[in-house]
C-alpha cells in the first residue's frame, strides 16, 4: 500500500510526500489540521492542506526568521511573535538569554495543542517562563500596542486563508506603531517563483515598503515550500540589515546553527535579477 | 397546489428538474446553455449559464405566474408575513416604483419624508402624483436625517386629508426607524394606505430583537431589498402586500414596466435565499448583529470615531435603530466620510458601502466574518494614526430642507433651459442631483435651488462624492425651469 500527501503549489504543480501514517486529522474553528509521519521529512504539520513545517527542514525557516534580526539589533529584550503556534520560532528565540519576554499570539489554540502532542521537540520551549501565549487574532492584538516591542516576527500561514489579515497594510501599519523607535519587523514573505505567489509577495512587500523607512527582502532554500525558494521581509525604523550587522557580537554568543551564519546573513540579501526587478516595481 | 413548506424552493427545484431532462433549446436565450458564447461560459461557469433560460411551461412565467413562480411567491408571502409577495427582477427600484404607482395616480397626494430614495420621486415623475414632504428631523452632530416624528405625520395627514398614502423609510440607510406602527394606525384611520421602503430592512422579518417589519406593523405594501441583507443576487427583490391591496392590480402595475424575460438566475436566487432566511434567518442575523456590535465597540475604543447605535433612540424621530448597521461619524478625525471611504479602498483594499460628508457606512450581512471585521477596525485605527487632523472647516450637514415649488412630473417635463450650475441660484430645478450612494436627492425636480444647496453640491464634488442625476454628466450645468 502507498499513501501520498500532495500539496498543490499551483493548479499544475504539486509536491507529494509518501506518508507512513496519518497521526492526526481534525478541523478546528479556523482550519483543517493534519499531522503525518513520513520517511523522508519526519513528521509533517499541514494546515488546510499546506505544509507548515516538517521535522527535517524546519530549522532553515526558524533560524532565518530569528537570527537575522537578532544579529542586527544589539539589544532585543521584548519580542512579539504572531502565528507560529508550532513553537519552532519560540524555540530559537529562547536560546537568547538577553530576551526577557516573548509574547506569542496564535489564533488557533488547536494548533498549539496538536504541536505539543505530536511535535514535542518543536513545542518544548512554549513553557519557557518568558513566553506568554495569547489565543487571539493577531490583527486585533497588535491594534492596542504602542512602542512596546523591539522585534516583531510574523510567522503566518499563506495570505489566501485565515491569515490574510496579516499581509495587509493595516497590519503593517499597526506593527510600525507597536515597535519601539529602533524596532524590527521580520515576516515570512512567501515565494517569488509561481505567479500567484509572486503577486501576493509583491503586494505585501509594497505595503511594508510604504510603511517602514527601511525594507529589504532576503531569501532561503526550504525544500518543502513552493518552488523550494522562500523569502523573508526585514523592515525597520532604524537598522539596516547588512550595514548594521554585528557579526562579531553574534558569533561571540556561540550559538550552534545548522543553516544561519553571519556570512550567509549578508548573502541572503543579494537577490537574483528577476526578483530585484519585481521588488523595484512596488517600492 | 403545493402545501406551504419553507423547506421547499419550487423555482430552484424546477430548474434542477429542467437540467436533468437535458431539453434541447430551440428558444431564447440564443447562447443555448452557454454553447454559443464560450468566453462568457468560461467566465461565469457552465452551471450558471445552463439555467439562464426562458419562461416555459414547466418553469412558469413571471408576468402571469400560475405554477412554480406562483408557489415561490406564496412561500415568500408566508415567510414575510404578507398576504401577497411578488418576485421582482428590476431591483428594489422597481419594487418601490410599483408600490407607489399602485397606491396613487395623477393628482393624488402622497405623504413622505424628503430623505427618500430617488426611485420614490421617479415614480412621481412617471404618474404625476404630488408629494407632501415631511421634513425629517436632523441630528445636528452627525448631520444625518432621522425618521419622521409622529406629530409631524399627524399634522401632514390633518393638513392633507385628501392624501391617499403615507410612505415610510424602514429603516433609513443609516438604520434609523420611525414609529411605523403608530404611522400605520394614523394612515389607516384617515383612510390612507401605508407604504414602506424596506430596501435596508429585509432582516427585520427574520432576526430577533430588530425593529418591527412593515408587514408586522400592519403596513399595506413594502419594497424589500432581498439582495442587500438577504443574500440574493443583485437586482432581485420582493414587493409585499397586505390584505387591503388588490393583488391583481399590483400585478398589472408591475407588468407596465417590468421585463417579460424575467431572469431565472435572479428568481432562483430569491427562492433559495427566502428558504435560507426562513430556515436559518434567526441565527444568521444574530451573528450579524454580534459582528456589528463588536465592530462598533472596537471602533469607538479607537477614539475620535463615533460608531453610533441604539443610544440614538429617542422614542420618536429615532423610534428604533437597526443594530446590524455599522455607521461611523468621522469628522473628529479631521476627515470627511467620503475621504475615509476613498482611503479605505485606495490604500487598504477595503470597499465600504458609502461615505458622505460626515459619516461612512460599512454594510455587514450574511456573508461577513470576524477576520474581515478586524481588518476594517484596524484600517480605521491606522487612518486615525496617519491622517488625524483639524476638523474645523468640514461641513457636517447631509440634509437640507427643500423648497418645493412644482410637482416632480410638472417640473421634469416643463420647458427648461440649461444654466452653468453656479448661476442657478433662485431657479427651479427640473432634474435630480444626488450623491450615489446613498441616492437621496439633494435636489429633485420642482425644487428651488438655494445658496446652501449649491454650496453642498460643490463641497461634495470637491471631496470626491460620486454625483449623479443631471443630464450633464459632469454636473457643470443644470436644467432649470424656463419661466
Amino acid at each position: 500500500m502507498e499513501l501520498w500527501f500532495s500539496e498543490h503549489h499551483t493548479p499544475d504543480v504539486k509536491l507529494s510526500l509518501r506518508v507512513n501514517k496519518q497521526l492526526y486529522s481534525n478541523t478546528s474553528d479556523y482550519q483543517r489540521i493534519d499531522v503525518f509521519d513520513t520517511d523522508e521529512f519526519g513528521r509533517v504539520l499541514s494546515l488546510d492542506g499546506n505544509i507548515m513545517l516538517t521535522e527535517r527542514d524546519e530549522f532553515i525557516y526558524d533560524e532565518m526568521i530569528v537570527h537575522v534580526p537578532m544579529a542586527v539589533h544589539p539589544n532585543i529584550k521584548k519580542v512579539l511573535v504572531i502565528g507560529a503556534g508550532d513553537g519552532g520560532v519560540v524555540h530559537e528565540l529562547t536560546r537568547y538569554d538577553s530576551i526577557k519576554r516573548i509574547d506569542l499570539v496564535e489564533m488557533d489554540e488547536e494548533v498549539i495543542k496538536v504541536c505539543r502532542q505530536y511535535l514535542p521537540e518543536n513545542a518544548s520551549r512554549l513553557d519557557d517562563r518568558r513566553v506568554n501565549i495569547y489565543f487571539e487574532n493577531g490583527l486585533k492584538f497588535i491594534r492596542k500596542c504602542e512602542e512596546e516591542y523591539d522585534l516583531i516576527i510574523v510567522d503566518s500561514n499563506d495570505p489566501f486563508g485565515p491569515a490574510e489579515g496579516l499581509f495587509t497594510k493595516e497590519f503593517y501599519g499597526n506593527c510600525y506603531k507597536a515597535l519601539k523607535s529602533d524596532g524590527i519587523l521580520v515576516n515570512q514573505q512567501g515565494s517569488p517563483f509561481y505567479k500567484e505567489d509572486a503577486n501576493a509577495m509583491k503586494r505585501s512587500h509594497g505595503r511594508i515598503a510604504s510603511t517602514f523607512p527601511i525594507s529589504r527582502v532576503y531569501q532561503a532554500h526550504i525544500p518543502t515550500y513552493a518552488a523550494g525558494y522562500w523569502l523573508f521581509g526585514f523592515a525597520s525604523k532604524k537598522y539596516h540589515p547588512i550595514d548594521d550587522l554585528d557579526g562579531a557580537r553574534w558569533n561571540s554568543l556561540n550559538l550552534r546553527t545548522k543553516y544561519y551564519t553571519t556570512r550567509l546573513h549578508k548573502g541572503a540579501f543579494y537577490l537574483p535579477a528577476f526578483l530585484e526587478e519585481m521588488l523595484k516595481e512596488v517600492e | 397546489m403545493m402545501e406551504i413548506n419553507q423547506n421547499r424552493a419550487p423555482i430552484h427545484e424546477a430548474l434542477e428538474q429542467f437540467k436533468y431532462r437535458r431539453v434541447v433549446p430551440f428558444d431564447v436565450p440564443g447562447h443555448k446553455h452557454g454553447r454559443g458564447n464560450p468566453e462568457l461560459t468560461s467566465f461565469l461557469g457552465e452551471k450558471c449559464v445552463g439555467v439562464d433560460v426562458n419562461s416555459m411551461k414547466p418553469l412558469d412565467n413571471l408576468c402571469h405566474p400560475v405554477s412554480v413562480i406562483k408557489e415561490a411567491e406564496m412561500l415568500a408571502a408566508e415567510a414575510f408575513g404578507a398576504a401577497y409577495a411578488f418576485l421582482m427582477v428590476g431591483g428594489t427600484t422597481s419594487a418601490v416604483q410599483s408600490m407607489v404607482l399602485t397606491a396613487c395616480k395623477r393628482g393624488d397626494k402622497i405623504i413622505l419624508p424628503r430623505n427618500v430614495h430617488r426611485s420614490v420621486i421617479n415614480a412621481l415623475v412617471l404618474n404625476g402624483a404630488i408629494p407632501v414632504y415631511v421634513n425629517p428631523e436632523v441630528d445636528k452632530k452627525l448631520g444625518i436625517a432621522l425618521g419622521m416624528k409622529r406629530e409631524q405625520v399627524a399634522n401632514a395627514i390633518k393638513e392633507n386629508p385628501d392624501a391617499v398614502a403615507v410612505l415610510v423609510n424602514n429603516p433609513t440607510y443609516y438604520g434609523i426607524c420611525s414609529d411605523l406602527k403608530a404611522i400605520v394606525n394614523m394612515a389607516h384611520e384617515a383612510g390612507m394606505l401605508c407604504l414602506a421602503d424596506e430596501a435596508h430592512g429585509t432582516h427585520f422579518y427574520f432576526g430577533e430583537n430588530l425593529p418591527v417589519s412593515a408587514m408586522a406593523a400592519g403596513a399595506d405594501m413594502a419594497a424589500v431589498s432581498m439582495h442587500k441583507s438577504g443574500g440574493s443576487l443583485t437586482q432581485s427583490s420582493f414587493l409585499l402586500a397586505g390584505e387591503n391591496v388588490n393583488a391583481g392590480y399590483v400585478r398589472q402595475i408591475i407588468n407596465l414596466t417590468q421585463t417579460t424575460s424575467g431572469s431565472y438566475l435572479l428568481m432562483s436566487s430569491l427562492d433559495i435565499s427566502r428558504r435560507n432566511l426562513a430556515l436559518r434567518g434567526k441565527e444568521i442575523f444574530k451573528t450579524v448583529t454580534e459582528l456589528a456590535t463588536y465592530a462598533r465597540d472596537e471602533i469607538n475604543a479607537i477614539g475620535d470615531y463615533y460608531a453610533f447605535g441604539r443610544e440614538l433612540i429617542d422614542g420618536d424621530a429615532v423610534y428604533d435603530f437597526d443594530p446590524t448597521k455599522l455607521s461611523v461619524h468621522t469628522l473628529d478625525i479631521g476627515l470627511a466620510g467620503i475621504e475615509v471611504y476613498d482611503i479605505l479602498r485606495d490604500e487598504y483594499d477595503i470597499q465600504i458601502e458609502f461615505g458622505d460628508l460626515g459619516n461612512i457606512l460599512a454594510y455587514l450581512s450574511i456573508g461577513d466574518r470576524m477576520q474581515e471585521v478586524e481588518r476594517l477596525v484596524s484600517a480605521l485605527a491606522e487612518i486615525k494614526r496617519r491622517f488625524k487632523g483639524d476638523p474645523s472647516g468640514l461641513l457636517t450637514q447631509e440634509y437640507i430642507d427643500p423648497i418645493v415649488v412644482a410637482s416632480p412630473q410638472e417640473a421634469f417635463y416643463a420647458p427648461k433651459k440649461s444654466l452653468p450650475i453656479m448661476e442657478t441660484e433662485g431657479h427651479i430645478c427640473s432634474e435630480f442631483v444626488m450623491c450615489y450612494p446613498p441616492g437621496i436627492p439633494i435636489l429633485a425636480p420642482g425644487e428651488r435651488i438655494t445658496k446652501d444647496i449649491l454650496k453642498y453640491i460643490s463641497y461634495a464634488h470637491e471631496k470626491g462624492c460620486q454625483m449623479t442625476g443631471p443630464e450633464d454628466a459632469r454636473i457643470e450645468n443644470l436644467n432649470v425651469l424656463d419661466l
